[in-house]
């Protein structure tokens, strides 16, 4: 597995024959010829663009987690087409024009066969530009809507993880038959805020519900108190949607302004990623509602594929290490790694995929997948992919907090999250 | 040889080698080549008012950004030619500086550096406010129809980097012009002695708002290459690290000379690009590396090679 690092070291015609009689021996005597011989056997290389550093940094260490644990399995399973995958891992700083340098260098200086695995919309705008003339298929991890919303391009697919619009829509009837009909959202004052404010408004109205009240909050702020007055007295849900290093403030300062007396509190666990739900000052979280992707509490109907993936991965029945319980992962997020790099196979070995002269192929191949059932290649649950939008669709949950564990108390269908098409991408040439 | 023949031959001569250096160097070098030239386009505009006129700005992110958003909303919304969007972006960073200008300058010294700061953090606030038209934080892609000129396919590699370097080469040229003018040397008076300046007569006031227009133009120009070339824009561009990046490329550089913003700009792109191959604590390389060369080289790399062997460098 490469780091993007080079080593250099002096060898001589000697030792290399000596080295590789050695190491032909080693392996012929294990018997683990693991990899086709009468092809290539030069890796697939995958590009992943980490959020290493910056905000995203949390979400980029479990993505690389769950990244090298999906590598090492479909290494372990005979690679793709007989070929090893190694993994070229590029820090993207979580910034849009180092995401752009960073494709960039996949495409032109590694010579990877594809991108992957960027989570913050920011970055993928950035990035995508890049992917798209420099012909380098681009698998974004990112639950944005801006694939399927046609603003990116046709090198550009989001086939492992569902997009917001999808989550918020998929969320609007349980809310609204569960909860109640007047609600209140709560959101930061920036894109990913405005998404959801737009898409639930839409969607709890559907439902016969309503937006009592819309309460954006500056993306500089560092305490909330003054902004609860706001909320309607006739409020019988509060939607949250916060995110950031502030988030625990703003819990814990919603808990003091309410006190025992609360309307239901429903929020997308975006706002707690990484961090312990039992943690100090959340105990008002105590029978709210979340989104989670993926149940980050192992439940009591958990599946095979799930039990699975946390072995792999290396996290516990609460989504929290198995080297360091404190260290809670991205749960309901980085599914989505091991879900796309699974479709990359997939998709690589339905094109026979052999160079990037083939990286057309692995699209179209990519955009003839429709129904992908529930297996230990996506644990999360079955998805549905639409080839058009390069978008994915599949089961969301919502869990309850319930003695400080997120209880799942609701699965909403695939077909809860469908939306018409906004751009067919298979119109595009390459 | 005279000094302005020096100086002639060595601009000409760095612009010789770029344009070489797209014939020469492999694929992803050239791409960083014409990433380089777009962002020292950047740097030089932010040098003219730091290292010519002596004025710390803290803001100038604030600039890159009307230059960026200018070009990529009128291009994207309004459907304007590519020129004329160009041309648009350049004056609406003209037009922010000058009125950034007209109430920073009522300040100086560290006064400035906390008005220009704060402007520019307004500047990003108002980006995400507008999120229904700038789309905030996410910002938005200008598609490759959208990135042509006169037929040029500006999304080619050739395209793009013959693209970068014209734009450039005129920023280049232009500016080491400008310094050498009676107005460059003007400035650079102020810088060294504003109250003197003053006592001979000039108006250091104008001079400088005058500066700051300049500087906030070119630096535009940097905002609305970059969408056109890159085909992003956001809000990313107008936060305070992209105020920061030109202070500390010029600062390698060497501030107040012409050549200083490029050699900043290409020693601290591949100072990143290679030490994150290496670690993820790269900024920490990077942050040490500029300790050290602000111990042993305080006025840049250009500036140190002006102080050893090379007096006429303007």
């Amino acid at each position: 597995m490469s780091n993007g690092k080079t080593n250099k070291s002096t060898i001589n015609r000697r030792s290399a024959l000596i080295g590789m009689g050695a190491s032909v021996g080693a392996m012929a005597a294990s018997g683990s010829f693991g990899f086709a011989s009468a092809q290539s056997v030069a890796p697939i290389k995958i590009g992943f663009q980490k959020h290493a550093t910056g905000i995203g940094a949390a979400y980029g260490r479990w993505y690389d987690t769950t990244t090298q644990a999906a590598t090492k399995r479909i290494n372990d399973m005979g690679g793709i087409n007989g070929r090893p995958v190694e993994l070229v891992i590029e820090d993207d700083g979580t910034d849009p024009k180092r995401g752009a340098e960073v494709v960039e260098k996949f495409a032109t200086q590694h010579n990877c066969d594809v991108a992957f695995g960027t989570l913050f919309s920011h970055v993928v705008f950035g990035s995508a530009p890049r992917a798209g003339e420099l012909k380098l298929p681009y698998f974004v991890v990112s639950e944005g809507h801006h694939v399927a919303s046609g603003k990116l391009n046709r090198y550009t697919l989001q086939p492992g993880i569902t997009d917001v619009k999808s989550q918020v829509q998929s969320m609007a009837p349980f809310v609204g038959d569960t909860l109640g009909k007047k609600v209140t959202m709560i959101y930061p004052d920036f894109a990913f805020g405005h998404d959801h404010r737009d898409f639930f408004s839409d969607a709890i109205e559907a439902q016969g519900g309503e937006v009592v009240a819309k309460i954006a909050i500056p993306p500089t702020e560092t305490t909330f108190t003054r902004y609860f007055p706001s909320i309607p007295r006739e409020t019988e849900v509060v939607y949250h949607v916060m995110v950031g290093p502030a988030v625990l403030t703003f819990v814990k300062e919603l808990g003091e302004f309410f006190g025992p007396s609360r309307p239901e509190i429903f929020g997308f666990i975006d706002s707690l990623e990484a961090v312990d739900i039992n943690s100090p000052g959340l105990e008002f979280l105590e029978g709210t509602y979340f989104w989670e992707g993926n149940p980050r509490h192992a439940q009591a109907d958990q599946t095979s594929h799930d039990k699975a993936f946390r072995a792999a991965v290396g996290v516990d029945d609460r989504g929290a290490s198995l080297a360091d319980s404190k260290d809670v992962s991205t749960y309901a997020h980085m599914f989505g790694c091991w879900e796309t790099l699974n479709i990359i196979k997939r998709g690589m070995e339905a094109a026979d995929y052999q160079g990037p002269a083939d990286r057309s192929r692995l699209i179209e191949a990519v955009e003839a997948m429709t129904d992908m059932p529930a297996s230990d290649d996506h644990p999360q649950g079955p998805k549905r992919f639409n080839g058009k939008t390069h978008q994915t669709f599949g089961q969301q949950y919502i869990s309850q907090v319930k003695d400080g564990k997120l209880v799942c108390v609701h699965t909403a269908s695939i077909e809860d999250g469908l939306y018409e098409d906004e751009v067919d991408y298979t119109t595009q040439s390459f | 040889m005279t000094a302005s023949r020096k100086s002639m031959g060595l601009h000409l001569g760095v612009l010789v080698v770029l344009a070489a250096l797209f014939f020469i160097l492999p694929p992803y070098h050239t791409g960083n080549m014409a990433r380089i030239m777009v962002l020292a386009i950047y740097a030089m505009g932010y040098n003219f008012l730091f290292g010519y006129t002596g004025l710390l700005s803290l803001g100038h992110a604030l600039f890159f950004a009307a230059g960026m958003y200018g070009f990529g909303m009128t291009v994207t919304q309004l459907g304007l030619p590519v020129p004329v969007a160009f041309a648009f972006g350049i004056l609406a960073a003209a037009v922010v500086s000058l009125v950034i200008g007209l109430l920073a300058l009522r300040t100086s010294g560290v006064a400035f550096m906390i008005v220009t700061l704060m402007f520019a953090q307004a500047g990003y606030l108002t980006i995400l406010y507008f999120g229904e038209y700038t789309r905030g934080d996410e910002g938005f892609v200008i598609k490759q129809a959208q990135r042509t000129v006169a037929g040029i396919d500006l999304t080619s590699e050739a395209g793009r980097y013959g693209a970068a370097f014209i734009l450039f080469a005129i920023c280049f040229l232009l500016l080491a012009r400008l310094v050498q003018s009676p107005f460059g040397r003007t400035l650079i008076a102020i810088r060294e002695n504003e109250e003197r300046t003053r006592m001979l007569g000039y108006d250091a006031t104008r001079l400088k708002l005058q500066a700051i227009v300049v500087s906030g133009a070119v630096s535009g120009m940097g905002g609305a290459t970059y969408a056109l070339l890159f085909g992003y824009v956001g809000a990313t561009f107008a936060t305070v690290q992209y105020s920061i990046f030109p202070l500390l490329w010029v600062l390698l550089g060497g501030a107040g000379t012409t050549v200083g913003p490029l050699i900043g700009v290409l020693f601290m792109f591949y100072l990143i690009d290679i030490s994150s191959s290496y670690t993820d604590a790269y900024m920490l390389i990077a942050g040490v590396v500029l300790v050290l060369l602000t111990m042993f080289a305080p006025q840049g790399l250009a500036g140190e090679l002006r102080k050893r062997v090379m007096p006429w460098l303007p």
